[in-house]
């Protein structure tokens, strides 16, 4: 796959080389590398602790990586402070819903286009003419993500009260607002019924089309990734196991025995 | 996480009714408001418009607490320290340099910016209770501070410094007491609309993002130290024009006017307003300086335990303060409309 990839001759927009990360004497991450390319869903599996989520906060900056580099369009991000990479095209969403629970479901958008603005203390609280028309842009973008996710109805109601499955919808809608190049999703599926795992799969792929992103899901439910990614890398032990389409990765004879264990056992 | 966070968040859960978390009144209401503070004056003794502008200026300082903690997340026990630097700013300016009072008020809120910016640099450390202990180190310190010998010259040390009260303008026929009054209340209503736009504004929603979650907040690229510290910077700041009104409208400022008592007051307002209710703030102040007094009526030997108990009945009673107050009377308002 690789192979195939180079020879398109496009440069990867994501580059995860040899990332190790190590906790003390545990060593989470361990040499893992991979590429990601413009328009891809990128799944990200393995069993619980291979390192899924260690990955993730490298990408938002969470973490730092004992050695390894993380190029996004062939830049380090590893210099960068976490705030700081947001205006680089990178989104996410969290594990476990991690929104502004005391704010409107639009305010909480509005927070999402933070680093796509800039304004200062005085200019805000004077209503400066620019700082004004930077809001009406502002709003303007946050109803066409509410009404692209449909959330219009519930655009002014305190986050906090909403149903879980609402919530998730809003964290989405808050990451498109900075119109992201590259959508980090962390266990989307999390929380949902089947019923609505099925509906999140189609709008991934909804986004990756329409909105122009590329997408890497970290996720647990097999069934969404293997019906939704383009290319699957797993991992185990911190260790990558084997990358592929998702054919390729199901039938791998070391991610099967990661998921079920092997005959000896 | 922290206290303020549940605070906030519980004060939520009483307004569920509500489709927004309102940060303001409504404008028939304000207006109403409005109006009264302007012909309060005409009808009251010198002594009572003295008590009013004492209430605005109480009310600025609360509203400024209000912003760091109900906007920010971030709470501070050491209000009084930045209210005297804005104090003594006013003073040493008016008395020893001849400067115009009015003059004295932008400069102490820039003082009291630079001032709280910095101290919120290490504070950017701490949180909930122990960036309280911080801000109560920084209130404990400052009436020893404005005593010190070398600066005695200029603070008067522990005397303090006697500052002149100003006149009405433009052959007003006022007195000293009204024309304050006035003064005050345009400054606070100014302030207060700008603390509103603010809250309201990118830069008061970064505040409220890293109050309720701070790592959600800095990946949508919020500078979460920077916002802090501005927090502070401004809170300060307000808190530093609500003292330079107040040493005008006192005409004394002395180093044990401002100790953790005064802190501890305005922390008080804020709560009895309503945390994060910006017109609260006019009744937490109004709770501040009126109770104490009532309490002293009632009995003047327990005054401080009638006080006590004045306090815990409000908090027994309506625990987020006067916005729960408010929301409540809206709610029976709209049911009187639908009968």
């Amino acid at each position: 796959m690789t192979q195939a990839q180079l020879a398109q001759g496009t440069s990867p927009l994501l580059a995860v080389r040899d990332v190790s990360v190590v906790f003390g004497g545990i060593v989470a991450l361990n040499g893992v590398s991979f590429d990601m390319h413009k328009g891809q869903i990128l799944g990200l599996i393995g069993p619980n602790g291979a390192g899924k989520t260690t990955l993730f906060n490298c990408l938002s900056r969470l973490y730092q990586p004992s050695s390894g580099d993380i190029l996004m369009e062939g830049a380090s991000i590893l210099s960068r402070p976490p705030h700081r990479i947001a205006e680089i095209g990178i989104g996410r969403t969290f594990q476990n819903v991690a929104l502004f629970p005391n704010l409107s479901v639009m305010d909480n958008v509005r927070v999402g286009a933070h680093s796509k603005t800039s304004s200062d203390i005085i200019s805000d609280s004077l209503r400066l003419a620019w700082v004004r028309r930077s809001e009406t842009s502002v709003n303007k973008k946050v109803h066409e993500i509410l009404a692209y996710l449909k959330l219009e109805d519930v655009a002014h109601t305190v986050v906090s009260g909403l149903p879980f499955g609402t919530q998730k919808r809003v964290e989405l809608a808050r990451a498109l607002a900075a119109d992201p190049k590259i959508l980090l999703l962390d266990e989307p599926a999390g929380g949902l019924n089947h019923e609505e795992v099925y509906v999140l799969g189609d709008l991934i792929r909804r986004i990756r089309d329409e909105r122009h992103m590329t997408v890497l899901l970290v996720e647990h439910h097999m069934g969404l990734v293997m019906s939704i990614a383009d290319h699957v890398v797993a991992l185990n032990f911190g260790k990558k196991l084997a990358e592929g389409t998702p054919a390729q990765v199901q039938a791998d004879p070391d991610v099967i025995k990661a998921y079920l264990g092997s005959k000896d056992q | 996480m922290s206290a303020a966070e549940e605070v906030v968040a519980e004060g939520h859960q009483a307004v569920e009714a509500v489709p927004k978390r309102a940060m303001t009144l409504g404008t028939g209401t304000s207006l109403v408001v409005l109006a009264a503070l302007i012909i309060m004056p005409i009808f009251v003794k010198n002594f009572i418009i003295f008590q009013m502008t004492m209430l605005l200026i109480y009310g600025l300082a609360v509203l400024a607490l209000n912003i760091l903690t109900g906007g920010s997340g971030q709470f501070s026990l050491g209000q009084s320290a930045f209210y005297a630097v804005g104090a003594y700013t006013t003073a040493v300016l008016m008395e020893h340099f001849d400067v115009n009072y009015a003059l004295t008020l932008p400069i102490a809120g820039i003082v009291c910016f630079g001032f709280g910016f910095l101290f919120g640099q290490p504070a950017l450390r701490l949180s909930g209770v122990y960036l309280a202990l911080a801000t109560f180190a920084l209130a404990t310190a400052m009436p020893q501070l404005l005593k010190l010998n070398f600066l005695e010259h200029w603070t008067g040390g522990v005397q303090g410094l006697v500052v002149t009260k100003p006149d009405a303008p433009f052959g007003l026929k006022m007195s000293q007491d009204m024309w304050l009054y006035y003064f005050s209340l345009v400054v606070v209503i100014g302030i207060y609309i700008l603390a509103v736009n603010l809250l309201r504004s990118r830069s008061g929603r970064a505040f409220m993002a890293i109050r309720d979650n701070e790592i959600a907040a800095s990946a949508m690229g919020v500078d979460v130290a920077l916002y802090k510290t501005l927090a502070f910077g401004v809170s300060a700041a307000i808190t530093g024009i609500a003292g330079s009104l107040g040493a005008i409208a006192v005409q004394f400022v002395a180093p044990d006017s401002y100790t953790i008592t005064l802190a501890i007051s305005l922390f008080l307002g804020m709560v009895v307003g309503g945390v994060g209710w910006l017109p609260g703030s006019i009744v937490g102040a109004a709770f501040i300086i009126f109770v104490p007094n009532i309490a002293e009526g009632i009995s003047k030997g327990l005054s401080g335990a009638v006080f006590g108990v004045l306090l815990f009945a409000v908090i027994y009673l309506v625990p987020h303060g006067a916005r729960q107050v408010a929301i409540l009377g809206q709610q029976l308002a709209g049911k009187l409309r639908k009968n």
